[in-house]
C-alpha cells in the first residue's frame, strides 16, 4: 500500500444566488461570464452561440446567449421565468436564480428570492441608481436574503473611473438605510471584458476588494451564521409493521428535514400541537446512526416515548417552541392573475401543515417603487401588501425575518389548485 | 462575512437532502404516485434517494418503466435484478403494446419509438389512477428543463405549459391535482451530470455494464457514434468499426449515442466528465438535436 494519504478535497457546500437585473444591466452577459470563466459551458454549446453571434453580426461570442430561453419567450420576446444554472468552482457548487427584471415580474423575482442566499443587484454604471434598482434591493430586503452584493457593471463604459464607482454607492447607500439594508458589498466590474468576475483584470487596479467568485467563495450559506432554534416539521411517518422482521413491528420514525438549528440524540424534545415532551433516542439516515442532525439534513427521528405523532406536527427543542398562532400577521405577495378576494377563503400551507385561511384585512399595499404605503380593497399580481390572515388550524411560526423557514407560507386556491400568493410571517 | 462554519453540508450531502425531502413531500402529499425507473444512471441514484428517503419501510409508490422495446438488454437485465434486490413492485408498460392497440402509429417502421413513450405514459397513468410520476430529469440537461418546477403540473392530456406554470417557493411544493391530472416530480432537478458521477461513486452504485467503455461495433456518423445493433443495423455503404465505447446516456437504442472512452471505472468516468468538452445530450442523444426547440416541444406534449 502506498504510505501517501489522500488530501480530502475541499468542499464548502452550496450557495444559491440570485441574479437582479435587465438585460440591459449586463446581467446575462454576467451570468455567461460566470459560466464561461468557471468552464461551466462545453464545447458544443459555445458553438451554438458562437453561430448565432456571427448569424446576428458580432464580431466577438455574446455571452449573453447562454441564457437564451425558450422558444414560447423568443416568439414574445420575453422572459418569462426564473431559469436555474448551474456552475462550480471546484470546492463550492453554485445554483444562479436567474430572474428576469421587468417590473410587471415581482413574482418571479420573489420565487428566486425564496431560496437565495445571496443577492447580486446589477447597476449600470452609466446610469447609476434607478427605479429598478430600489426595487429589487427593497425586494431583496423584504425576502431576507442574508447577502446583498451590489454591482456596478459596465466600468468598461466610464473608462473604469474610482469617482463615478463612488458616487453610485454612496447614492445607494443612502437609499438603503431607509429600507433598513445595512450589510452590502459592493464592487465594480465589466463582465464583457471578464473584469472582476472571475480574474481580477488589470483595469481596477484602484479596487482593492475581492472580485465577484472571491465573494462568492467565502460568504456564509443561509443557516450558518445564527443560533437558530431547532425546528422540525414531520413530513412522514416511516411504520413498518409488516415488516418480516420483528424488530420492527415498533418501529416508528419520524421523516423530515431539519428546518433550522440541530438536534442530538438524548436532547429533550415537545411535540406540536399535543405539547408532549420526550428524548430523541436516535438520528438515522437508512441504518446509519447519527449523533446530531444540521439545519437542511433529512433524516429520521425515533423517540423514546410512543407518541401518537403525524405528518404536519412539529418537533422542536424543550423550552424553545414557536408562537401557536391561529391569527398571524404577514407580508404577502400575490401571484395570481386573479385578484385576492378578501371574502374567500384560500388554504394555507406552512412547513408541512395545511390549514383553511380567510386574508380578511389588506393594511396596505408597499408600492415597490417609492416604498409608499397606499390603502387598497384587494390585491392584483405582483402586489405586495401587509395583511391579518385568520386561520382554522393553528400554526406553529416563527417571524420571518429570524426564520425563513417556519416564518414563510404560500397561499393555495383550491378552486384551481394553483399556488396564489407567497407570505412572509411578521 | 465570515468563514463557512464547520457543519456546511457537502454540495453532494445538500443535493441528497433536498431530494430526499422532495421524495417525502411526495408521500406525504399524493395519494398514488409512482417513480419511473428506466435502469440508467439517473433513475439508479433515484433509487438510492428513496432507500434513503423511507428504509426501512418500504417505498409508499411502485416503480414503473415505459418500455420502447428498443433498449439494451443489460440494462433491461439490471432493471429487473436492481427492483427485485429491493424488494419493490416494477410495472412495466410497453411502447409496443400501444402500437398494437394501434394509439401509437409509426410514419415508417424505422422511426424511432422514443417520442412515442409520452402515449404510452399517458395510458399508464390513466390504468393505475397515478397522480404523481416521480422522474430524474435534471436541469442541467436542456435549456427546457431549466426554466421546469420541481413540481411540475400536467393538464389531463399529459401537457406541460411553461407560460403557466405554479409558482414555487421555499420548499413549500404543490402537488395539488383534480382528478386526471398529473404531477410530474423532479427531485434531483438541482443535480449536474457530475453530481450524478459524484454521487454515483460516493454510495458505490452499481451500473450497467454499458455506462462502461467496453468495444462495441458502431458507425461514424454526422460527428458522432451510431452503434450497430439489430434495430440498428448498419446501411449499405457504411463503414462499421470496433471501438472502445461507453454510453453518458442510456435510452432507446436508436437515439442514443457512446462516446469513445477507455474509462472502465467510476474514477474514470468522473475524470473524462470533469475534462468533456462536449455536453451529454449533444453527444449522445440523437432526439434532441432534430430541432433546437425539439424538448421544449415534446414536453408540452407529455414527455417526462
Amino acid at each position: 500500500m502506498s504510505a501517501i494519504e489522500p488530501i480530502p478535497p475541499i468542499d464548502h457546500g452550496l450557495l444559491r444566488f440570485l441574479t437582479c437585473g435587465s438585460v440591459d444591466d449586463g446581467k446575462s452577459t454576467l451570468i455567461g461570464r460566470l459560466l464561461y470563466d468557471t468552464k461551466a459551458i462545453l464545447a458544443d454549446t459555445l458553438n451554438a452561440i458562437a453561430r448565432t453571434s456571427k448569424k446576428r453580426g458580432m464580431d466577438a461570442i455574446d455571452l449573453s446567449l447562454l441564457t437564451d430561453g425558450l422558444q414560447a419567450e423568443r416568439e414574445q420576446g420575453i422572459t418569462i421565468d426564473v431559469a436555474y444554472r448551474y456552475f462550480t468552482t471546484g470546492t463550492r457548487k453554485y445554483i444562479i436564480a436567474d430572474a428576469p427584471g421587468h417590473e410587471q415580474y415581482t413574482r418571479n423575482m420573489v420565487t428566486a428570492a425564496s431560496t437565495a442566499d445571496l443577492a447580486i443587484i446589477l447597476i449600470d454604471a452609466r446610469k447609476g441608481v434607478l427605479a429598478q434598482t430600489r426595487r429589487h434591493s427593497y425586494l431583496a430586503h423584504l425576502m431576507t436574503i442574508p447577502h446583498l452584493v451590489v454591482a456596478i457593471n459596465k466600468m468598461d463604459l466610464v473608462d473604469y473611473a474610482q469617482d463615478v464607482f463612488d458616487r453610485i454607492r454612496d447614492d445607494y447607500l443612502a437609499f438603503a438605510s431607509q429600507i433598513g439594508i445595512n450589510d452590502v458589498r459592493f464592487i465594480p466590474m465589466s463582465a464583457l471584458n471578464g473584469d472582476m468576475v472571475v480574474e481580477r483584470g488589470n483595469r481596477l487596479g484602484w479596487y482593492t476588494g475581492p472580485t465577484l467568485v472571491e465573494l462568492l467563495e467565502n460568504a456564509t450559506a443561509s443557516h450558518a451564521e445564527h443560533n437558530e432554534q431547532f425546528r422540525f416539521p414531520v413530513q412522514y411517518v416511516c411504520r413498518p409493521q409488516e415488516s418480516a422482521n420483528p424488530e420492527l413491528h415498533d418501529y416508528r420514525g419520524f421523516m423530515g428535514r431539519v428546518e433550522s438549528g440541530s438536534i442530538g440524540i438524548g436532547d429533550a424534545v415537545t411535540i406540536l400541537p399535543a405539547g408532549r415532551e420526550t428524548h430523541v433516542k436516535d438520528i438515522r439516515i437508512i441504518d446509519r446512526s447519527l449523533p446530531r442532525a444540521f439545519a437542511e439534513q433529512s433524516v429520521t427521528l425515533l423517540l423514546d416515548d410512543e407518541i401518537d405523532i403525524s405528518r404536519g406536527d412539529m418537533i422542536v427543542k424543550a423550552g424553545e417552541a414557536p408562537t401557536v398562532a391561529k391569527e398571524i400577521d404577514a407580508m404577502l405577495c400575490w401571484l395570481s392573475e386573479t385578484p385576492l378576494d378578501p371574502r374567500r377563503k384560500y388554504l394555507v400551507r406552512h412547513t408541512t401543515r395545511d390549514s383553511k385561511a380567510l386574508l380578511g384585512r389588506i393594511d396596505f399595499r408597499a408600492d415597490i417603487n417609492t416604498m409608499e404605503q397606499q390603502s387598497a380593497e384587494r390585491l392584483v399580481m405582483n402586489d405586495i401588501a401587509k395583511v391579518g390572515i385568520k386561520l382554522a388550524q393553528p400554526l406553529f411560526v416563527d417571524r420571518y425575518t429570524v426564520n425563513r423557514g417556519t416564518g414563510a407560507f404560500i397561499v393555495i386556491d383550491e378552486s384551481t389548485n394553483n399556488t396564489v400568493g407567497a407570505g412572509m410571517i411578521l | 462575512m465570515t468563514t463557512v462554519t464547520r457543519h456546511t453540508l457537502t454540495h453532494l450531502d445538500w443535493l441528497e437532502s433536498e431530494a430526499i425531502h422532495i421524495m417525502r413531500e411526495v408521500a406525504g402529499q399524493c395519494s398514488n404516485p409512482v417513480l419511473l425507473f428506466s435502469g440508467g444512471k439517473d433513475s439508479i441514484c433515484m433509487l438510492r434517494i428513496a432507500e434513503k428517503a423511507f428504509r426501512p419501510g418500504r417505498f409508499p409508490f411502485p416503480l414503473m418503466h415505459i418500455d420502447t422495446g428498443h433498449n439494451y438488454k443489460e440494462v433491461i437485465d439490471f432493471r429487473d435484478r436492481r427492483a427485485a434486490e429491493l424488494g419493490e413492485r416494477l410495472i412495466v408498460r410497453s411502447v409496443e403494446d400501444s402500437m398494437r392497440r394501434g394509439t401509437v402509429v409509426l410514419k415508417s417502421p424505422d422511426e424511432s419509438r422514443n417520442k412515442h413513450q409520452s402515449v404510452t405514459l399517458l395510458e399508464a397513468i390513466e390504468e393505475f389512477g397515478f397522480d404523481a410520476c416521480i422522474g430524474g430529469a435534471r436541469r442541467d440537461e436542456e435549456k427546457a428543463r431549466a426554466k421546469e418546477r420541481i413540481f411540475s403540473f400536467r393538464d389531463e392530456f399529459g401537457q406541460w405549459d411553461p407560460k403557466n406554470q405554479r409558482p414555487e417557493l421555499w420548499d413549500l411544493y404543490n402537488a395539488r391535482a383534480f382528478k386526471g391530472e398529473n404531477i410530474r416530480v423532479f427531485p434531483i432537478s438541482n443535480w449536474t451530470e457530475f453530481d450524478v458521477w459524484q454521487y454515483i461513486e460516493r454510495e458505490k452504485l452499481e451500473l450497467p455494464s454499458i455506462y462502461y467503455a467496453h468495444t462495441r461495433p458502431v458507425v461514424r456518423k454526422a460527428g458522432g457514434l451510431l452503434p450497430v445493433t439489430e434495430v440498428t443495423p448498419a446501411k449499405p455503404g457504411d463503414t462499421v468499426e470496433h471501438m472502445k465505447v461507453r454510453f453518458r446516456t442510456v435510452g432507446d437504442i436508436t437515439c442514443t449515442a457512446p462516446v469513445e472512452s477507455d474509462a472502465d471505472t467510476i474514477a474514470k468516468i468522473i475524470a473524462e466528465t470533469a475534462t468533456t468538452t462536449i455536453t451529454e445530450r449533444g453527444a449522445t442523444r440523437l432526439d434532441d438535436q432534430t430541432s433546437e426547440a425539439s424538448m421544449e416541444q415534446r414536453k408540452k406534449e407529455g414527455y417526462f
